[in-house]
């Protein structure tokens, strides 16, 4: 091999993912060994869970979410903004949408989109609460958007529950939404809806505007330096209430994404209960301020996050390990990108 | 005053326990300048594995003894990699936080065999004050950790304002290269700190899952340990006005308690804590800044 080559494969191999994906790889599997589950039996599972027999569908299905807010973590997080309440931002969303398509019968195109709309307003209303708390009073976003999260997921709950509820069945959800308001399924199965090209191409857009455009600069300035950015005439803190409004935008966008998708209404806690918030910021971080990397991070711990679920079926590996993954994933990101700053400064 | 209200105050005084021990922890971390935001993740901790010794030994003190232990472990974790590896303190806690979710849920179906909430007989809950021989209205049905949460708070006080230690501690977070200059070691304040306020979630877990209840369920810290951390934004770093917060928030919880009892949706009296919580912080912050313009 020639020098370079190894200089290349030295810096993949030492890059903050891959050491941090193998490390936490490597602690789950001494956790696996601690409590006596067999990794030869426990990792194939959880690879089958993901991708073979027809379980794939559900993992693309589970990515759309994922990349979604995945960008209602990483927009706001270029200015400088933690947005750890993607979960109310999520039911806001949610809930707008169940709301409209339930109460209007909307013509076949406008049935998906105003709904679609309304569930992107409503989490970027419930995101952009924390704006002016950071901005104007300075209480850190981490602290508050992740406060206003959790009366927005009761708000939501109880909505669900009560005035939009379905009658007579006791259950705890809305009753199915009009077929006007079905997102089309792209697959036969119809997990796979018109969604996955929506975020997919939001994530290009989103990609484009960081990189090449000044309202991109503008943010990224903001986030690296913010006394730096206004003193080069940027407005930081409009710009700060946008990053945390749009990314709330996006995350209420994937609440109406999930209500619209398969089965098609509201289901008290399903929107919650899978975690994509988290397995987002997971994601976000693990892609280490590299927009490029954000898709394929998010994809690589959906794969994990899905494939955990094959894993508790087949090894009777309980599902949480993924968890632990995504936690360890984030600690040893944040340790090896000092160590590495320090490093290179040395 | 009728025993209707006797109750009330006792029962605030329920609600606050956790969320004081798990924010001294807090304080003391801000005053040495450790922005610790991994005390919600801490407090799950200390509650689960205060209930797995409880559990396994049939003592209520050994599950107390075993949740400071485990969470000062825990804790290790953050003083290693955000004061010896200076990562990212709130990264690390975001992480940390997330860990402790998956590692409690995990373990809780390894251990007694399935998730959601566990309780046995065989898990030995604190004692009451009464119990104890000490039948005195409001704190008689507490449990001995509560008087404890009180007196920690006497001694933050004392600690900050009239020691030698507690004063370098706050120098080292006011200015940490003009504590360095003058001899202090900056790292082994902010290590001691953090691992103190490891041992103080621990306690915060045991009273939640020993004392105010005896089971354990996923996730029943329940944003208590965010609760804790806008308590020390509130508190401006002092420990009788962090007192002032934490009942603040015992106030909210046990109104919520009432008025659901009273009839009023789950979902309100689960909103309540965090809606009053940001309002005394929105309100607080609104008049630090009147003040500072005023000046």
């Amino acid at each position: 091999m020639t020098a370079v080559a190894t200089r290349t494969v030295r810096r993949v191999v030492l890059s903050a993912p891959v050491v941090a994906v193998g490390g936490a790889l490597a602690l789950t599997t001494l956790v696996m060994l601690v409590v006596g589950v067999d990794p030869s039996l426990a990792y194939p599972a959880l690879v089958r869970g993901a991708i073979a027999d027809g379980n794939l569908e559900y993992t693309i299905a589970a990515f759309v979410p994922t990349l979604g807010m995945a960008l209602a973590f990483a927009l706001p997080l270029r200015a400088g903004e933690f947005n750890l309440g993607g979960d109310g931002q999520l039911a806001a969303g949610g809930v707008a949408a169940a709301a409209l398509a339930l109460s209007a019968p909307l013509p076949p195109v406008l049935a998906v989109l105003l709904p679609l709309a309304a569930a992107t307003l409503a989490g970027g209303l419930v995101a952009a609460l924390a704006a002016p708390l950071s901005t104007r009073l300075g209480i850190p976003a981490i602290v508050s958007t992740l406060l206003i999260s959790a009366p927005a997921v009761s708000l939501a709950s109880y909505l669900v529950r009560f005035p939009l509820g379905e009658q007579g069945t006791g259950l705890a959800q809305t009753p199915p939404l009009p077929a006007a308001a079905h997102l089309p399924a792209l697959t036969e199965g119809g997990y796979v809806t018109l969604g996955l090209p929506l975020i997919v191409a939001l994530t290009g857009l989103w990609l484009y505007a960081d990189g090449r455009t000044v309202l991109g600069y503008e943010l990224r300035a903001t986030g690296r330096n913010r006394e730096f950015a206004r003193y080069g005439g940027v407005r930081v803190n409009r710009l700060a209430a946008f990053a945390l409004a749009g990314g709330g935008g996006f995350a209420g966008l994937v609440g109406g994404l999930i209500v619209l998708g398969p089965p098609y209404r509201f289901v008290d806690g399903a929107l919650t209960a899978p975690g994509y918030t988290f397995t987002a910021v997971a994601a976000v971080l693990l892609a280490a301020a590299r927009p490029f990397a954000v898709p394929v991070a998010v994809a690589l711990l959906t794969l994990l996050q899905v494939g955990g679920q094959g894993m508790e079926r087949e090894a009777g590996v309980p599902s949480q390990l993924t968890q632990i993954v995504q936690g360890l994933i984030i600690v040893i990101v944040a340790v090896f990108a000092t160590v590495r700053a320090r490093r290179r400064r040395a | 005053m009728n025993i209707l209200e006797w109750s009330f105050l006792s029962g605030v005084l329920t609600a606050t326990a956790p969320v004081l021990l798990a924010a001294l922890g807090g304080l003391i971390c801000q005053v040495a300048g450790v922005f610790n935001i991994a005390l919600e993740g801490q407090l799950l901790w200390g509650a689960f594995t205060a209930v797995v010794v409880s559990d396994l030994t049939g003592s209520a003190w050994a599950g107390v003894a075993g949740a400071a232990v485990a969470t000062l472990l825990f804790a290790g974790l953050l003083s290693a990699a955000a004061v010896s590896l200076r990562a990212d303190p709130i990264v690390v806690a975001v992480g940390l936080n997330l860990l402790a979710l998956g590692l409690t849920a995990f373990l809780m179906r390894q251990i007694f065999g399935s998730g959601g909430t566990y309780t046995s007989p065989d898990l030995a809950g604190l004692p009451t004050l009464a119990e104890l021989g000490l039948d005195v209205p409001v704190l008689g049905p507490q449990s001995p950790l509560v008087p404890v949460a009180l007196l920690l708070v006497v001694a933050a006080a004392w600690w900050l304002g009239r020691t030698r230690s507690g004063l370098r501690a706050r120098g080292v977070g006011q200015h940490a290269e003009a504590a360095a200059a003058v001899g202090l070691r900056v790292g082994g304040y902010r290590h001691g700190v953090t691992l103190a306020a490891g041992v103080l979630c621990g306690l915060a877990g045991a009273q939640l899952a020993l004392g105010n209840v005896t089971l354990f369920s996923e996730g029943m810290s329940a944003g208590r340990g965010w609760i804790a951390v806008v308590a020390v934004m509130l508190s401006g770093v002092r420990p009788y006005r962090l007192l002032l917060a934490c009942l603040l928030f015992g106030i909210a919880e046990a109104v919520g308690f009432r008025l659901q009892g009273a009839g009023l949706p789950q979902q309100a009296a689960d909103a309540a804590p965090y809606v009053i919580t940001l309002v005394a912080l929105v309100l607080a912050a609104v008049a630090g800044r009147r003040r500072r313009e005023n000046a």
